[in-house]
């Protein structure tokens, strides 16, 4: 039987797959934003399942939001990286460290 | 009446400050010739009035008159008060500083002419002669301090006078540091004495002495001791600076580095024997503690003996006279630590007189000689200078102590006072003074010969030595009187008349035997000291006239002492060494180890370099790298829910 | 009506008058500047006499009260008073600043308004600080009393004096930190900010330890105490003239005057339980900064250390009246002590003030402080020399000067505590004569090595005024301090008996 512990831990595994993916790129910026939606989508998953377990359509609801939130974050996020990279001319994440104290 | 006395004792000592105020601060305008006038007018005014109130205290016996002029200051009900004692004593001093101040001021108008700072020197010595005033007319401790610092400072002042010259401002410096020095006792001594007395007025302490003979003080735990020996010892301390006692002797042949008047007045006749009349005028006190009087026993006859020595290998005339100071200072103090106050005070008088006159006489064999001071060039000065030389004479035969001029009687008190003493240390004590008066007759006729007979070692084709003016010899003239008289007239109404002279203001003590001047002339005949003086005076005449080669002999036969004696026991390298250069580098290394390295380097810029070094530290965390951000983020994360989780867990 | 609002023109006229300076001026009338802010001066002295008139001897209680609202929100009030204690402080700030700008006349040449609108506004700040009768009126006129103090280092200082500036801003900024916490943990207590409120809220013993290395904190770094006094010499050495007169003759009082008003009334228990640690830090001050100044180099230098020397007599006097009492069971010598240590903050004010005017007097001609590029002063300028003979005497603590007073008042009553604490402290006769003459001996005295010190000018007639001026105050201190003393009576008498109370 499929319950409401499988999908949750299916959640973490997804959201620790897009955290690590996340942390040990170190070449390419279309990887992090690649992350960023796994993420996103992990959390989703959690709440698909608890939607579905407490019987309350709300958190549905929210995940509909946060796909299209989502989609406009990667469509903003793609535009910068094109910015950047004119700018630029690498996406390597390694080299961008413009920030450093 | 009261309220003329008072009138007279606030002139008597206002009015030298009046002149020095004028000397001082119109010196310039009115030009030298007024400078002088002024100063000697006020002084001489100073003179009279104090001749005055002598006629009222010794002659018409008013009684002791203390006088508040205002209050200094009041707090916490302890009221400080500036006001004067007029008693036998302080009249005593008043005549003695006043006679004195008065011929110097006289005698500086020949010494001092065309000195550039001539209104600056006279307007010092007024300043001088109003703090001495101040300090012999107090009723309390804290003028006392007043006057005793005044005068600490106008000597700081004269012995630094040619302050072009570096060995004079090193000495004046020395002389005010090692005064400092005896003031460190001295405070704590009225410390000591507002504690337990409440009051630091003459009359408050004195009553209360008896209250307080057993009270004892707790300075170190576990051993108390007694409170009027602690005081005692402290003030003591005050006054073995400014009466220049061994180990704080040290500045005072120093200080003749100063012009010479300064020398007569300050360094002989008045300054350096405000520590006597400061102990004298603390008799009923010092009267308890034999402690105490032990101590000053033993350190007066020691200076007695051990300065009169070096002054035998001094070539300096003026360092002769200094030593010879010295020596004598100790004859005073060795009296009152036998408790023969009264001979002190003696003693201080007759000491003033031809102490003062041999400095002016040794001021005048300068001036013949331009500004020589060495003994060795100078010679047969005795037909060129016949004044100075009779003078000269009389002061040193008065100094060696031989009847009938005034040293005899009062050194003669003071060996006879120290003999019968009981006290610890008085056959020490008693030995030094004897052996000192051999010592005294030796090294003042060595200087008399050295300077008048011989034959003349200066520069004959050149110097031509002569009589100096009259300003110059009138002042040794007065002043060789009473250095031959003041001893026979003094000693009776001082010593043997029922009451003495000072009993008043001294605590006196009993003479066997009421003596009159001749009786004791007669006496003194069969007594050691006149053989040790006479044997004294036939040495010198064997070594320096007679026999001149034998001071060499002896030189080279006695090297060793010879060379403690050339190094003054030491004393002065010892200070050195140890005081000057030791606190030196003691201050050094609390500045730059203490002050640079430790608290600014370390603490305050290392507290800077800390959080320099901390911020260095948390830069390395920002790499700029998103994907070190979020494993940090991550870690925390996962760390916070840890945290928040645990306690659930049970 | 005056009574009611003299305070506050003593603390807004100069702040007043210094804007006008800036604003009005400028650098371009350095002239009418100068008369402005001189006459300015001059009408606060006039006001002070009045104050110093009309103020009532014989009493503790505050005088010249004002009591406004403020901050209604959290009781903060803006109160000013004056007891026995602030009057001669108040007096004195007015008399050193006038002094100041007096003796400003000639020394300053480039933006001559800016330095003087700096100090009337400092004069007016610093106569807040001791007006103040609320904690938090207090701490804004504290703080404030920085930035233009900041100022006059940064700009007029000589050569290090941005390191000196900043070491200055951060060091005392840190200490009254804490006196804020402090201040707001008893505001909270007492509901009030009112000082006086302080005094009655009872504390226990930890609070008051608390509240009190707090206020020490912040205090012993004015004062300066040993060991945080390493900003006072590099301040004083490159402040200006008139910056270092201001900064030893006043600001360093405050501290002082903090002790007074805050710590020894406010948390009487921990200053009975902390004395020994006072009494050792203001006897270290006394012997180990009296060695350090022997040797300094620099004028300016050996005079700051001087004043920590002498400051240390302060907090000595102050915090040894437990032992005092302990010992006599009577509160008579403990009075000697505190007026001691305030006759000593009064005359302490004279003569450094004086010491450093007179350094900047050389340093206006020559251009060094360092004591081996003079020697044989004294044939140059021998008015001069006098004068500062003087001074010099003055702070070696000769008897006729004021310097005596304190010292002798302080040291007599610490006999009490402790004769061994008294011997000690004595020491500093023997050491501050050392310091000072050995100084005197090197710059005055001697024949001249230098060339330059040939080109040496005697003081010109502005300079004269006000040395001559401080000369004549010192030597009527020295002779007849009993006035002085009168005021501090009845203040001091109700400060015993508050810092004798426990408030357990």
């Amino acid at each position: 039987m499929i319950n409401l512990s499988h999908f949750l831990i299916l959640g973490a595994i997804l959201f620790c797959l897009g955290l690590t993916g996340f942390v040990v790129n170190r070449k390419n910026l279309i990887n992090l934003l690649m992350c960023v939606e796994l993420l996103l989508l992990a959390v989703n998953f959690n709440l698909i399942a608890f939607s579905n377990s407490l019987n309350d359509i709300s958190g549905q609801v929210f995940v509909f939001f946060i796909l299209t939130v989502a989609a406009a974050e990667a469509a903003i996020g793609l535009a910068i990286l094109m910015v950047f990279y004119r700018h630029k001319h690498t996406i390597a994440v390694a080299e961008l460290d413009e920030l450093k104290g | 009446m009261e309220q003329l006395i008072s009138n007279i004792t606030i002139a008597i000592v206002l009015f030298p400050l009046l002149g020095a105020l004028v000397a001082g601060l119109l010196g310039k305008k009115m030009g030298c010739t007024w400078s002088h006038r002024a100063t000697i007018f006020y002084v001489f005014i100073s003179f009279v009035l104090s001749l005055y109130l002598a006629k009222l205290v010794f002659i018409e016996h008013i009684p002791t008159f203390n006088l508040v002029v205002y209050h200094w200051g009041i707090s916490g009900g302890v009221g400080f008060d500036v006001g004067f004692l007029i008693d036998q004593l302080s009249v005593l001093m008043l005549l003695v500083v006043t006679f004195v101040s008065l011929l110097v001021h006289i005698y500086s108008i020949g010494y001092m002419q065309g000195d550039p700072g001539y209104q600056r020197f006279f307007s010092y010595v007024s300043f001088f002669t109003f703090a001495m005033l101040a300090l012999v007319t107090a009723n309390n401790f804290l003028q006392l301090f007043f006057g005793w610092e005044g005068v600490g400072v106008a000597s700081y002042l004269l012995i630094g006078f040619w302050f072009n010259k570096d060995s004079a401002t090193a000495g004046s410096l020395k002389a005010f540091i090692v005064n400092r020095v005896g003031d460190f006792g001295f405070l704590l001594g009225i410390a000591a004495i507002l504690a337990t007395y409440h009051s630091i007025d003459y009359s408050a302490v004195f009553a209360q002495v008896d209250t307080t003979l057993s009270q004892t003080i707790t300075v170190i735990p576990q051993h108390p001791w007694s409170v009027i020996t602690l005081i005692s010892l402290l003030l003591f301390v005050g006054a073995m600076g400014k009466s220049a006692q061994i180990p704080l002797h040290v500045w005072l042949p120093e200080s003749m580095e100063g012009p010479t008047p300064i020398s007569a007045l300050i360094h002989a006749a008045t300054m350096v024997t405000a520590g006597i009349y400061m102990i004298a005028r603390m008799s009923p006190l010092y009267q308890h503690s034999p402690t105490a009087l032990s101590v000053i026993l033993v350190i007066g006859a020691s200076g007695a003996l051990f300065t009169g020595l070096i002054a035998i290998v001094q070539n300096d005339i003026k360092r002769v006279i200094a030593y010879s100071t010295l020596s004598q200072l100790g004859y005073m103090v060795a009296a009152l630590g036998a408790s023969a106050y009264t001979a002190a005070i003696f003693h201080l008088s007759t000491h003033a007189c031809f102490k003062a006159l041999l400095f002016l006489g040794a001021g005048s064999v300068i001036l013949a000689c331009h500004h020589e001071q060495d003994m060795r060039k100078m010679g047969g000065l005795w037909k060129l200078m016949p004044i100075t030389y009779l003078t000269y004479l009389l002061g040193s035969l008065a100094l060696c102590a031989l009847p009938p001029f005034s040293g005899f009687f009062s050194k003669d008190a003071i060996i006879d006072a120290v003999h019968q003493t009981t006290i610890p240390g008085a056959h020490y004590a008693y030995f030094c003074v004897l052996t000192g008066s051999f010592v005294t007759a030796f090294y003042t006729f060595r200087s008399l010969f050295m300077t008048f007979h011989q034959t003349p070692r200066y520069d004959t084709a050149h110097l031509h030595p002569h009589e100096s003016p009259w300003v110059v010899w009138l002042p040794l003239v007065l002043l060789a009187i009473p250095s031959v008289l003041l001893g026979a007239w003094l000693v009776k109404p001082l010593l043997f008349d029922t009451p003495p002279l000072l009993a008043q203001s001294v605590v006196p003590h009993l003479m066997e035997s009421p003596q009159t001047a001749w009786s004791l002339m007669e006496e003194s005949i069969h007594s050691p000291a006149f053989w040790l003086v006479i044997s004294g005076i036939f040495s010198a005449w064997l070594c320096y006239i007679a026999f001149p080669a034998l001071p060499k002999f002896f030189v080279r036969v006695l090297s060793l002492p010879y060379f403690i004696l050339i190094k003054k026991y030491g004393f002065d390298d010892f200070n050195r060494v140890v005081f000057v250069d030791g606190s030196k580098s003691l201050a050094q290394s609390f500045s730059h180890t203490g002050d640079q390295v430790v608290i600014d380097n370390f603490f305050v810029n290392g507290s800077g370099r800390a959080v320099v070094f901390l911020a260095k530290l948390g830069r390395k965390l920002q790499s700029g790298l998103i994907y070190h951000y979020s494993l940090l983020m991550a870690i925390g994360l996962i760390a916070f829910l840890i945290l928040i989780l645990w306690p659930l867990k049970g | 009506m005056l009574e009611h609002s003299l305070l506050s023109t003593l603390i807004w006229f100069p702040i007043l008058a210094g804007v006008a300076v800036l604003a009005f001026t400028g650098d371009k009338h350095p002239r009418t500047s100068k008369i402005l802010a001189l006459a300015s001066s001059v009408i606060t002295l006039i006001l002070c006499s009045v104050l110093y008139h009309r103020f009532d001897m014989n009493t503790a209680l505050m005088q010249f009260q004002e009591n406004y609202t403020w901050i209604p929100a959290y009781a903060i009030r803006y109160t000013l008073g004056v007891d026995g204690i602030s009057m001669p402080m108040i007096v004195l700030t007015c008399y050193i600043n006038f002094l100041v700008l007096l003796a400003s006349w000639h020394s300053i040449k480039q933006k001559i308004s800016q330095y003087l609108a700096a100090f009337l506004i400092m004069q007016g700040v610093i106569v807040g600080v001791f007006a103040a009768l609320d904690a938090m009126l207090f701490y804004v006129f504290w703080e404030s009393m920085l930035i233009p103090m900041y100022l006059c280092i940064g700009m007029w200082g000589s050569n290090n004096r941005f390191y000196a500036s900043i070491k200055f801003f951060l060091y005392t900024f840190f200490g009254s930190a804490l006196m804020l916490v402090a201040l707001i943990y008893l505001g909270f207590q007492a509901h009030s900010f009112s000082i006086l409120d302080f005094y009655s809220v009872k504390l226990a013993i930890l609070p008051q330890l608390l509240i009190f290395f707090a206020f020490l904190l912040a205090f012993a770094v004015k004062v300066p105490m040993f060991p945080v006094h390493t900003w006072l010499p590099d301040a004083h050495t490159e402040a200006p003239a008139g910056g270092s007169a201001v900064l030893a003759a006043i600001m360093l009082k405050i501290g002082a005057y903090g002790f007074l008003r805050f710590s020894l009334p406010i948390v009487p228990d921990a200053c009975r339980h902390l004395d020994w640690l006072m009494i050792t830090l203001s006897l270290f001050a006394v012997i180990y900064i009296g060695f350090v100044a022997i040797v300094q180099k620099d004028m300016k230098r050996l005079i700051a250390y001087s004043s920590i020397a002498h400051m240390g007599f302060v907090t000595l006097g102050c915090f040894a009246i437990y032992r005092i009492v302990q010992n006599t069971g009577s509160l008579t010598h403990a009075y000697m002590s505190i007026e001691g240590a305030l006759v000593q903050m009064i005359s302490h004010g004279f003569t450094s003030a004086a010491m450093f005017f007179g350094v900047g007097v050389l340093y206006h001609q020559l251009h060094t402080r360092l004591i081996r590029d003079y020697g044989g002063v004294a044939n140059k300028m021998p008015i001069f020399a006098a004068l500062f003979m003087v001074f010099a005497m003055g702070n070696v603590g000769l008897p006729g000067t004021s310097g005596f007073v304190g010292e002798f008042m302080v040291v007599l009553s610490v006999f009490q505590a402790s004769p061994w604490i008294s011997l000690l402290a004595t020491s500093t006769v023997v050491l501050s004569a050392a310091y000072t003459l050995w100084m005197y001996k090197r710059v005055f005295y001697g024949k001249i090595i230098n060339e330059k010190v040939n080109t040496l000018i005697d003081l010109d007639a502005w300079d004269k005024l006000v040395f001559v001026l401080l000369a004549l105050t010192i030597l009527l201190l020295g002779v007849y301090p009993q006035p002085l003393l009168n005021i501090f009576h009845p203040t001091v008498e109700h400060l015993l008996s508050l810092s004798m109370q426990s408030k357990l």
